[in-house]
């Protein structure tokens, strides 16, 4: 087990299981086909990100440099909250982007009953070593462990 | 982050729940991005990125609802993004009830909604609100709260405003309390130059490919770009602007560029010249072959890649007026010169509707009507954004709507060539 320092950006706690990508997370091409026509797993849909395309994205530790794509993101992922189709959290090596950022606070603001824990600035290190399938706790202070 | 007594109030409930959880989220954006406080905004108008009424978007629309339950839709009148509706650009019977009774079901409800949230007017749908005819153009040193990517770009580095690259719903929060937080390209150090970009090719480089370059290599960073006034002047004319407009759409949308600086033109770049470099600045070169190394690398998403294309969009971001009088020129004496009469491949060029309603009262408009090519105020990017379109061939000289959907991208020489000669 490994633990990682990082900063609350949406508070919360969770224990889910790990899917990671290294690569920018295009946050409208990767819901937008499994909202559309309401994919239960909610299998992601970005057939340019090597690492998640396919795989369900629902109940998630999604672990992630940073988000890319339009300036709908963080709309996106508002309605993925309120439909209850989010990842159990969301772990950014690097510091949030403005469009994730948006996303994941407007979700905590608007989203009655809805907890998604967000924590940035976890470096690259724990990128380097969490792998899908490991289990990811996050805690209240931004601490976020790897086992 | 230090509020003054007013935006505490309205934080803490005094002016209604609603007007507290708009406060609280703009708080919190500003909290993510270490923002010290929040500034007014000093546009005349605002612009918003949603502007279409999907039906998995409720919750979107639910929230507007909230909005004007509460009566605190913001005093501030704005422009929103293209429609992705026009009956005009060509949809077989199976797409048009895709869009009409599937996707876009909520799209009269919506417009409703923005008509109460404080539109223009029933024409401002458009991603160049700045156009003169449309009427949104900010002044220099403006304060924005805008979220589309190649507004925001341009607004920054064409009219030197100021914006940060916010996401869509965040548009309006900002203009319903009348502050933005003060972070990043708001503030004149987060406005410096962390590359250098060398324009080095042999001729005046295509907008749109020159911009991919830029965005894929320095991403969110802000370049100051050398060499490119000696092929588009120094002087801000309508063809340089539309140059630049297509040029910021693509670093915004390749990358997420959300300023950049070209010396000798761009506002900022006239006044400040060098000192606008940051120090330690990365440096990029682009010369003929970096630009062709980039466009080759470009993946292919079409299912048979030597299928003949079946729809071609020009205008994403949407075009000038001088821009529809080009391609009016250009169209004609290309199908002059391969004796054909009418445009080979279905070809869509879009604009604003109030730049629509000026071309139409040119003579040009009859020309182009001539040619076979058909006007539309659709966003490009909404009509190809379902499974149908996905498997459609399409082409298009616009990168960003390369970067979202399967259409494959061409320089404007090729697109000529495509829809005038070789249908192919």
């Amino acid at each position: 087990m490994k633990q990682f320092k990082g900063r609350v950006v949406a508070p919360g706690t969770c224990t889910a299981e790990a899917l990671v990508t290294t690569e920018g997370f295009n946050t409208l091409a990767s819901f937008q086909m499994a909202l559309q026509f309401g994919d239960k797993e909610v299998k992601c849909g970005d057939q340019n990100n090597k690492d998640l395309h396919g795989k369900p994205m629902i109940g998630k530790a999604l672990c992630l440099p940073q988000t890319i794509g339009s300036t709908t993101g963080g709309l996106v992922l508002y309605c993925a909250c309120a439909m209850e189709k989010n990842p159990a959290c969301m772990l950014f090596a690097n510091h949030i982007d403005s469009l994730a950022a948006a996303g994941a606070i407007l979700a905590d603001v608007w989203v009655d009953g809805v907890s998604m824990p967000v924590v940035d600035c976890l470096g690259d290190e724990f990128l380097h070593y969490v792998k899908d399938g490991m289990t990811i706790t996050v805690k209240e202070d931004g601490v976020v462990e790897v086992e | 982050m230090i509020l003054t007594q007013e935006q505490q109030a309205i934080l803490n409930g005094e002016k209604g729940e609603t007007l507290a959880k708009v406060m609280k989220t703009l708080v919190m954006y500003g909290d993510a991005f270490e923002a010290e406080k929040l500034v007014p905004i000093t546009s005349t108008y605002n612009h918003l990125v949603t502007s279409f009424g999907l039906k998995v978007m409720s919750p979107v629309y639910d929230l507007m609802q909230q909005i004007l339950d509460a009566g605190v839709a913001s005093g501030q009148k704005f422009s929103v993004d293209p429609r992705p509706l026009d009956k005009n650009v060509p949809a077989n019977f199976l797409q048009n009830l895709v869009f009409n009774k599937f996707m876009y079901t909520k799209q009269d409800y919506y417009e409703d909604q923005l008509e109460k949230l404080g539109l223009m007017d029933k024409d401002a749908f458009s991603c160049t609100c700045y156009m003169d005819e449309v009427g949104n153009k900010p002044k220099k040193g403006d304060i924005l709260s805008w979220a589309e990517s190649s507004a925001v770009v341009y607004a920054n580095s064409v009219l030197g405003a100021r914006c940060n690259r916010n996401s869509g719903i965040i548009d309006i929060m900002g203009s319903i309390v009348g502050y933005v937080p003060y972070f990043g390209l708001l503030t004149d150090e987060g406005r410096k130059a962390t590359w250098v970009v060398k324009v080095q090719t042999t001729g005046k480089p295509e907008a749109q490919l020159l911009g991919s370059a830029i965005g894929m290599k320095v991403m969110e960073d802000v370049p100051y770009v050398v060499g490119l006034d000696q092929w588009i002047g120094t002087e801000l004319n309508d063809a340089a602007c539309s140059y630049l407009k297509d040029f910021g759409a693509a670093t915004a949308s390749n990358g997420a560029v959300g300023l950049y600086h070209i010396a000798n033109l761009t506002p900022e770049a006239v006044e400040l010249g060098e000192s606008l470099i940051a120090e330690g600045a990365k440096e990029y070169v682009i010369d003929d072959a970096e630009l062709a190394r980039v466009q080759a690398n470009y993946p292919v998403m079409w299912k048979n890649p030597d299928a003949t294309p079946k729809l071609c969009f020009v205008g994403c971001p949407h075009l000038s007026l001088e821009q529809l009088k080009d391609w009016t020129d250009r169209i004609e004496a290309g199908l002059k010169a391969s004796g054909n009469k009418k445009v080979l491949i279905p070809t869509v060029l879009t604009a604003a509707p109030k730049v629509l309603e000026a071309f139409n009262k040119t003579d040009y408009a009859a020309r182009l009507k001539a040619t076979g090519v058909i006007t539309s105020y659709i966003c490009p990017l909404m009509y190809m954004n379902n499974p149908l379109c996905k498997k459609m061939p399409v082409i298009t000289s616009s990168n960003k709507l390369r970067t979202y959907t399967s259409s494959r991208y061409y320089t404007d020489a090729e697109i000529l060539n495509a829809i005038t000669k070789e249908g192919k």
